[in-house]
């Protein structure tokens, strides 16, 4: 077959299907809808098969792209799901939240004529295809006899217990919450990732053999060092996120009707707010809703505020759209939804209905001037441009700093900025803990804490002397050097067994 | 951040068997009042853990909401932990009526929240009104095995809602029951018990106060003048207890701090008091609707003979 050119592919991207706008604001249901068969199979089309693909170097996991893509063109669908797990357990979650623009597609050659090969919507078709069919890949691992501890099922923790049990380890994730998943269980809302696909990804982790222990404050319940020195752990990899919601220290946020975007997501995401009295955790919007923010996060929020029936909903952001955090996709949607945007403005107050709940707030309006550190324009408050804005709930989505629980309870070394300090390779101050995600780096995306965890199971390997090949299906392990530190391999257990 | 001290963590034992899917069991119950009820929790890896002054959140069915109740004892050789719970809400009300011994509470997760500072402070006054009775015991209990002179006040609206006397008296140097009525030890509020207290022992070194946030504010004012040091232990709402969701954020003169990580304890001087009340009404509506579905359905359940 000719080498397919940009000239020779389908020119279009292949338009993914979507819920109307108008339909979707009544229902919690996701909104994209996903690709079909015949979309996957026009779109795969698209892939040039680059020999040195950018997009692999892209991917925070290094997912083989050209390597599943060119199974879906061969149709064998199971062999594609095989590429990508090989890498990334979680293909049916990642295909939906990660930001494509800014990994794979961003840098796939097709982007720079046409519109980039949609890597992100065929992830999440053959994760969904996986999910119905009811594939899954459980190696026969060999039993390494070692005792792994994560601390947070989240994204980073996941990943780093997916490559530990692939490793042969006995493998243990504690969880703070009554349910598996953190930030993608309580933070993104069912719409953009639906709870039966985080219980179905979870699921695989089960089927590798991981524990998981729910209902489990670790610091508190116990520390990481007693998990170390008394719980038999021979490695602990910490990834219980940043969490801690930042307020702006202005008169009025204590106001009822003040609330974090952790909080509303919380409580209608995990606690299923929405279906309050029959659930029973309440949420008390107001009519009118305004997120302060313009992240990812805010979006959710905002999102959510409309499905939970607020008449209006405002994105109050003090910079303007192109300095956006959010993606744009997510800014488009909550456009499309009715979400009404004010660049450029800020609050200072939140008002007082004088029985204190929120009635408005006032605000300024801001001009954005030289550049910051983060290379945006710093906006700065224009002089006498105060004005009142009408709102009986102000919900802050302005970031995240540390959650301080470990900090609290262990002697573990912190950052200037309470996050927990590791080297490159994620090893932190005490030996045998890593840590990885949010809580080391703050706020960031899912597919970079998994990214961090998957870091980190290398460094636990190496620091345990567990010489695997990181991968299921290929059996690089007989091409090892049959005797670790002198040792053969085989009685690797036993040396562990003595030494103990 | 507080000072992390090792050596007063206590060992702990890895759990028995598996996962526990089933819940957290229910050993005992007790009823104190038509109100105000006891449960031990079979929880021996928390029992380990808690010290005086922490918490735990409770979930006690799958649709339940996440409630903070403050840890109001623990046996390490039972293996126990206990809560003593007002029927206030739709949750503490049909928590009454569905939790017995024997049967499991989905969801028990903690100790939360920084540990009280227990020392030897010389002479200390434990000040527990209402509900808070309960979470001061272990407190009272702490004082004095640190070494501390432990005058115990605790409040109730009569005698027929007392309970724990004897235990306070068996860790309490002094022991003063304050009732509304006088129908059991002097007749008046806890702030006239604690100031009783304070004008018999002009040297009291804290003064540690646990009850409704009114109670806690007076007994703020009586200490202030005297500038005697005083630590309230405070029970906003909360989601998840774990620094997370922030609506626990309580106002302090210096600045906002969360109950469930900086907390429960603050000091009394710096609480504002006000704002705490008033974002406790925060769902007041919603309570409100759901006590009344709530009470509906049990009566619909009555009606059919269930």
């Amino acid at each position: 077959m000719a080498r397919k050119t940009i000239r020779t592919i389908p020119q279009e991207r292949t338009p993914m299907p979507v819920q109307e706008p108008a339909a979707r604001v009544c229902n919690f249901h996701e909104v994209a809808l996903g690709y079909g068969e015949d979309s996957a199979l026009l779109e795969s089309e698209r892939c040039l098969m680059c020999p040195q693909p950018a997009c692999v170097a892209g991917c925070p996991v290094h997912i083989d792209i050209p390597g599943f893509i060119a199974k879906i063109i061969d149709r064998d669908y199971r062999a594609a799901y095989n590429v990508i797990s090989d890498s990334n357990l979680l293909a049916a979650i990642c295909g939906r939240v990660c930001p494509q623009e800014d990994q794979c597609e961003g840098v796939c050659p097709v982007g720079e004529t046409l519109e980039p090969v949609a890597i992100g919507r065929l992830e999440r078709w053959v994760g969904d295809l996986a999910i119905r069919e009811g594939w899954s890949n459980v190696p026969w691992v060999e039993p390494s006899g070692f005792r792994i501890g994560i601390v947070g099922s989240g994204p980073a923790g996941i990943a780093c217990a997916a490559d530990m049990a692939k490793a042969g380890c006995e493998v243990v994730v504690y969880e703070a919450f009554h349910k598996p998943g953190g930030v993608l269980r309580y933070g993104i809302p069912d719409f953009r990732l639906p709870e039966s696909v985080i219980d179905a990804e979870i699921d695989k982790l089960v089927q590798l053999g991981v524990q998981i222990e729910c209902n489990t404050l670790v610091g508190r319940l116990f520390t990481i060092e007693q998990m170390i020195d008394e719980l038999g752990f021979d490695a602990v990899f910490i990834g219980t996120g940043a969490g801690t919601p930042r307020f702006m220290d202005i008169p009025g946020e204590f106001l009822n009707g003040v609330l974090s975007a952790n909080e509303l997501l919380t409580r209608c995401n995990l606690m299923q707010a929405g279906d309050f009295p029959h659930h029973d955790t309440p949420l008390g919007l107001g009519r009118r809703v305004a997120v302060i923010g313009s992240g990812n996060t805010a979006m959710d929020a905002m999102r959510v505020s409309l499905r939970m029936g607020a008449e209006k909903v405002y994105c109050i952001y003090r910079r303007t759209i192109e300095e956006s955090p959010a993606r744009k996709e997510e800014l488009e949607h909550a456009e499309e939804e009715g979400v009404e945007f004010h660049w450029l403005t800020t609050p200072v107050e939140i008002l007082d209905d004088g029985q204190g709940n929120v009635r408005g707030m006032r605000c300024i309006r801001m001009e954005l001037g030289e550049p910051d550190s983060s290379g945006r324009r710093r906006p700065v408050p224009v002089a006498g441009s105060d004005f009142e804005f009408e709102t009986d709930t102000v919900v802050y989505a302005i970031g995240t700093s540390a959650n301080p629980i470990i900090g609290q309870t262990s002697k573990i070394k912190l950052n200037k900025r309470s996050f927990i300090e590791t080297d490159e390779r994620m090893a932190t101050s005490l030996a045998g803990v890593y840590a990885g995600g949010d809580i080391v780096t703050g706020g960031a995306t899912v597919i970079l804490a998994m990214g961090a965890g998957r870091t980190a199971a290398q460094s636990m390997k190496d620091y345990l002397g567990i010489r695997d090949s990181g991968s299921v299906y290929q059996d690089l392990r007989a091409d090892l050097d049959n005797c670790l530190f002198g040792i053969p391999r085989q009685e690797r257990n036993f040396v562990r067994i003595t030494t103990m | 951040m507080s000072e992390f001290d090792q050596t007063s963590i206590h060992p702990i034992m890895p759990p028995a068997g598996g996962a526990r899917t089933s819940g957290i069991e229910i050993v005992r119950r007790e009823d104190f009042s038509d109100v105000t009820y006891l449960l031990e929790l079979a929880h021996p890896m928390l029992a380990r853990a808690a010290r005086p002054g922490q918490f735990v959140i409770v979930m006690s069915h799958a649709n339940g909401e996440r409630i903070p109740l403050t840890i109001a004892d623990f046996d390490r050789d039972r293996g126990t932990i206990t809560l003593v719970i007002q029927a206030v809400g739709k949750t503490t009300r049909q928590m009454q009526q569905d939790c017995v011994a024997g049967t499991h509470l989905i969801s028990v997760t903690g100790p939360m929240g920084e540990p009280s500072h227990i020392a030897n402070v010389g002479k200390v006054v434990c000040v527990g009104g209402g509900l808070g009775v309960a979470p001061v015991y272990p407190q009272a209990r702490a004082f004095k095995e640190a070494g501390a002179y432990v005058i115990g006040v605790i409040g109730f609206r009569d005698r027929g809602l007392v309970f724990w006397d004897d235990k306070f008296r068996r860790v309490c140097d002094e022991f003063i029951v304050c009732t509304n009525d006088g129908s059991a030890g002097i007749k008046g509020l806890v702030t006239d018990g604690l100031r009783l207290a304070i004008e018999q022992h002009p040297d009291i070194g804290e003064v540690v106060a646990i009850g409704p946030p009114v109670m806690m504010k007076a007994c703020a004012e009586v200490t202030r003048p005297r500038g005697i040091k005083t630590t309230v232990s405070l029970n906003p709402v909360m989601v998840d207890g774990t620094g997370m969701c922030g609506g626990c954020r309580v106002k302090l003169h210096d600045g906002m701090k969360f109950a469930c990580v900086d907390g429960p304890d603050f000091d009394g001087h710096q609480v504002d008091f006000d704002d705490l009340i008033s974002r406790l009404h925060r769902f007041a509506q919603e309570e409100k609707l759901a006590v009344a579905k709530w009470t509906e359905s049990c009566k619909a359940r009555l009606d059919r003979g269930d």
